[in-house]
């Protein structure tokens, strides 16, 4: 809860920087004194290991962005200098681009926790909203990033993405040349990529505070969905949890340094070590890993609606599949948060964590035989769960009943 | 219960890391690649600088008439963790080669260690023209740019044993594996039947059996030899880091593990009287 | 008690004071190739010697060559040049040097400085000025022929990159 202040300055400095700019009493408050629920488990360390990779990213990309060169001549070799001449270079660039796959790893295994336990139901609208808008930019600063190597994966991928913004009805074909920046992906298209790609992350550190805040105002969450009701449900979050959030941070580090140092390729495409060349195109186009599942979505749709057609549908369907997320608070409307508690709810939400898989895997597959149908149950079942299932859930579940609170959950009898 | 859901959750997150892109980016379409023992897989993979100067004898008296590699300098040669010559020698080597200078005055220079590993030809048309329109690609990292697929649940396992050397295997079995077309499937003109990518491509059969005389004369002078050598110069072009990457990788992992099990002591301890 | 409390107490900052201090090992650890990036790379460092061939340099006459970005004078003295150089007395210099220290032994005829006058570094001009040797047109700095500064603003004669013959025609520099 905001306000729990019971700082007070130990020394005439520090009242007098309270007296102008309370940053000691801001940091207690938020970072060390403010109230956890005492029975979070590990799935709620993922915000911490999603500040740090925040932190890891901004911090190698300021260094790459040191000596890459953004322009389609120099840019593939301007890597490779980084990779072979520059000191740590090889280490550097190996973490940036290992480091967006782990944070994309981290932020899927957040959302779904927020799936799960109803981390988006109210009071934490607004909390959920602005992790739906973290997300979107993630997604916009890995595709950009993705392009600046400029190899066969970057150019056609950026290709793909551009020309779809031409389904648009209209606007489309200007839309996409406004983009571009010419009727092809070429330098102007790298260069702001480029300038926005450096300048997204820190749109996410803006947003990614008010997260927090938005965080702060009702509490954490917490595995059972009841809401804290005295301090003998919460703890201080240090050292409780800045030693638990510290610890999981490096667990979560020993897969990214695995990848980094032996197999730094093995998330990637080999064709991105092919420069990039507008005449030839690969023969299959992905996108990375994270993506997949929206990639698979947006080519399933391979038939035309009444007016709409197959082009702009899979737009629509993508962008809905995201748009989607943002109204989820308002679309599950059960009184219950927490999906321990929810039976009918559980298999449910399996069945969409397994669907989300097989669209990850299907997003890698080329788009023919018996991927395509595959293609459209799954997409159909994605949103049938946020559009059918979770209301109708919401009306005809009978819960567990719910333990009376959080300390009773925790020791088991009334305390 | 929990327990269950837990291991279900994780077995299924770990496998959406597992499920990862594409087929790599040229892959076999005759047969299954032979894969190959390279001395740099692994852990403890290191470079075989003996190999690795083999391979850069096939590359200099075979490959380098037609594949440029850009991103190689003549001092990589002799840098830590390069092919263990000398400095004079790769002084000397760099001296046979020209390099276009347009501030000398003939517009041509002896190269220096410092410069990049001259293209044999001057622009891509003229390295078309030589090659019945086909380019010759570039080496630098080639050997990173190809890639082997492998069925499920090979290519799971490659997450767990750090497998990234599909482009030398892929090399590897080009190479190896020119032969006639078989009966009914017809190569056009100026193709040669490759049975490991099951089509024919514009290179002919770079390798023979006896084609370069090895200087160590206890090694089999065949075409296998070759291409395994050169195959292991080529990875060695496109990672020239790799020794000191997983060097280094080892002595974080250790601390990495080191450190967790202190933080996770440290959590227990916070932790100790706290009813959780 | 009180002693089984200070001891329980010890012994838990044993293991916080321990991990802080292998964490703070891995910060630096860290923290290192971050910093030692924006050191020179090693294509800067490749090129942080070059040899340069000499033969092609008549006597009296003078090249600019390019060294670690630098502009650098490589000049074939005449005997007149080298006879006026060592007959200036050290107390007339600004910044006293003899023709020996300017030069190397064996090789006096070879002038290498670098051509940054160290007023403010314009590049002079060769064989102008009243000491027959530099003259910088920024702010009227004067050299002579041993490089050294005689007259105008600049504090310091021109400066010798660290080099080497390696052979009577070829000359390491850096």
């Amino acid at each position: 809860m905001a306000g729990n202040s019971t700082y007070t300055p130990t020394n005439p400095v520090e009242k007098w920087l309270d007296d102008r700019l309370p940053l000691v009493r801001f940091s207690k408050e938020h970072l060390m004194d403010f109230p956890t629920p005492k029975n979070l488990n590990y799935w709620w360390t993922f915000g911490a290991i999603l500040a740090m990779m925040l932190v890891v990213q901004i911090v190698t990309g300021i260094i790459l962005a040191m000596h890459y060169t953004p322009n389609v001549d120099l840019a593939f070799n301007s890597v490779e200098h980084i990779r072979r001449d520059v000191n740590y270079g090889r280490i550097i660039q190996g973490s940036h681009a290992v480091g967006a796959s782990m944070f994309f790893f981290a932020v899927y295994v957040h959302i779904f926790r927020g799936l799960y336990f109803g981390s988006y139901k109210a009071p934490r609208e607004i909390l959920w909203i602005l992790g739906c808008l973290i997300f979107l930019l993630m997604m916009a600063t890995a595709f950009m990033g993705y392009v600046l190597p400029w190899g066969q994966m970057s150019f056609w991928g950026a290709t793909v993405i551009t020309n779809i913004f031409s389904a648009i009805p209209l606007v489309g074909d200007s839309l996409m040349e406004f983009l571009r920046g010419g009727f092809a992906v070429d330098n102007a298209t790298l260069n702001r990529f480029f300038s926005l790609h450096y300048l997204l992350p820190f749109v996410i550190a803006a947003v990614v505070a008010l997260h927090i805040w938005a965080l702060h105002v009702p509490g954490n969450n917490n595995p059972t969905g009841v809401e804290v009701s005295s301090s003998r449900d919460t703890l201080s979050f240090h050292p409780y949890y800045t030693m638990k959030d510290l610890f999981a941070i490096v667990v979560f580090f020993i897969p990214f340094a695995w990848f980094v140092f032996f197999a730094p390729d093995i998330l990637g495409h080999p064709d991105n070590y092919i420069m990039a060349n507008s005449q030839v195109t690969p023969t299959h186009i992905v996108p990375e890993w994270y993506l997949l599942p929206f990639y698979a979505m947006l080519r399933a749709i391979d038939f035309n609606v009444l007016f709409i057609d197959s082009k702009l549908g899979g737009v629509i369907v993508m962008f809905g599949s995201i748009l989607i997320l943002f109204v989820l608070p308002w679309l599950d409307t059960s009184k219950v948060r927490s999906g321990n508690f929810r039976p009918l709810f559980r298999p449910f939400y399996w069945i969409f964590v397994l669907n989300f898989l097989a669209l990850l895997y299907l997003g890698a597959q080329p788009a023919e035989g018996i991927y395509t149908i595959l293609a459209k149950l799954c997409t159909a079942y994605y949103f049938v769960y946020f559009i059918v299932i979770l209301p109708v859930l919401a009306r005809i579940e009978t819960p567990r009943p719910l333990p009376k609170s959080i300390s009773e959950s925790v020791l088991g009898t009334a305390h | 219960m929990f327990k269950i859901k837990t291991i279900f959750a994780a077995v299924a997150l770990a496998s959406s890391l597992a499920f990862s892109s594409a087929a790599p980016a040229a892959e076999g379409g005759g047969m299954e690649a032979e894969l190959q023992n390279w001395s740099f897989s692994g852990l403890f993979g290191t470079y075989d600088t003996h190999q690795l100067q083999r391979g850069f004898q096939v590359f200099q008296e075979v490959c380098s008439g037609c594949h440029s590699a850009d991103l190689l300098a003549f001092r990589n040669l002799s840098e830590e963790g390069g092919l263990g010559y000398t400095e004079g020698q790769v002084k000397a080597l760099a001296a046979e080669y020209s390099i276009m200078d347009p501030s000398t005055d003939s517009g041509e220079r002896p190269a220096v260690s410092a410069d990049r590993w001259p293209s044999p030809f001057e622009t891509e048309q003229d390295a078309r023209d030589s090659n019945n329109g086909a380019y010759p690609p570039d080496f630098s990292v080639l050997a990173k740019a190809r890639g082997i697929t492998q069925k499920f649940p090979y290519w799971a396992f490659n997450y767990f044993t750090a497998y990234q050397e599909g482009g030398p295997d892929f090399i590897y079995n080009v190479l190896t594996n020119y032969a006639e077309p078989p009966h009914g499937v017809e190569v056009g003109d100026g193709q040669y039947y490759n049975a490991y990518l099951g089509h024919g491509i514009s290179m002919p059969p770079p390798l023979a059996d006896g084609l370069i005389t090895y200087e160590d004369e206890s090694l089999p002078q065949t075409t296998e030899q070759y291409a395994h050598d050169v195959s292991a110069f080529m990875m060695w072009m496109a990672d020239p880091h790799l020794v000191s990457r997983k060097e280094m990788g080892f002595r974080v992992l250790l601390f990495l593990v080191l450190f967790a099990g202190m933080m996770y002591l440290v959590k227990r301890k916070v932790w100790a009287n706290v009813e959780h | 008690m009180a002693t089984q409390a200070k001891t329980t107490a010890t012994r838990r900052d044993f293991l916080y004071v321990a991990t802080g201090a292998v964490g703070v090992v891995g910060v630096a650890g860290v923290v290192w190739p971050l910093i030692d990036q924006m050191n020179p790379d090693a294509s800067v460092l490749a090129l942080s010697s070059i040899e340069f061939d000499v033969s092609s340099i008549e006597v009296g006459q003078s090249v600019t060559i390019k060294w670690r970005g630098l502009p650098v004078f490589v000049r074939h003295r005449t005997e007149a040049e080298i006879e006026e150089a060592k007959a200036v007395p050290l107390s007339e210099l600004k910044d006293p040097a003899t023709d020996a220290e300017r030069t190397k032994e064996g090789h006096e005829e070879w002038l290498i400085m670098i051509a940054n006058c160290t007023h403010l570094g314009c590049i002079p001009v060769g064989e102008s000025g009243e000491y027959d040797g530099w003259f910088c047109p920024c702010h009227g700095s004067v050299y002579d022929t041993a490089g050294r500064i005689r007259k105008g603003p600049a504090p310091k004669n021109l400066v010798l990159p660290p080099y080497e013959f390696v052979s009577d025609t070829l000359v390491q520099i850096g």
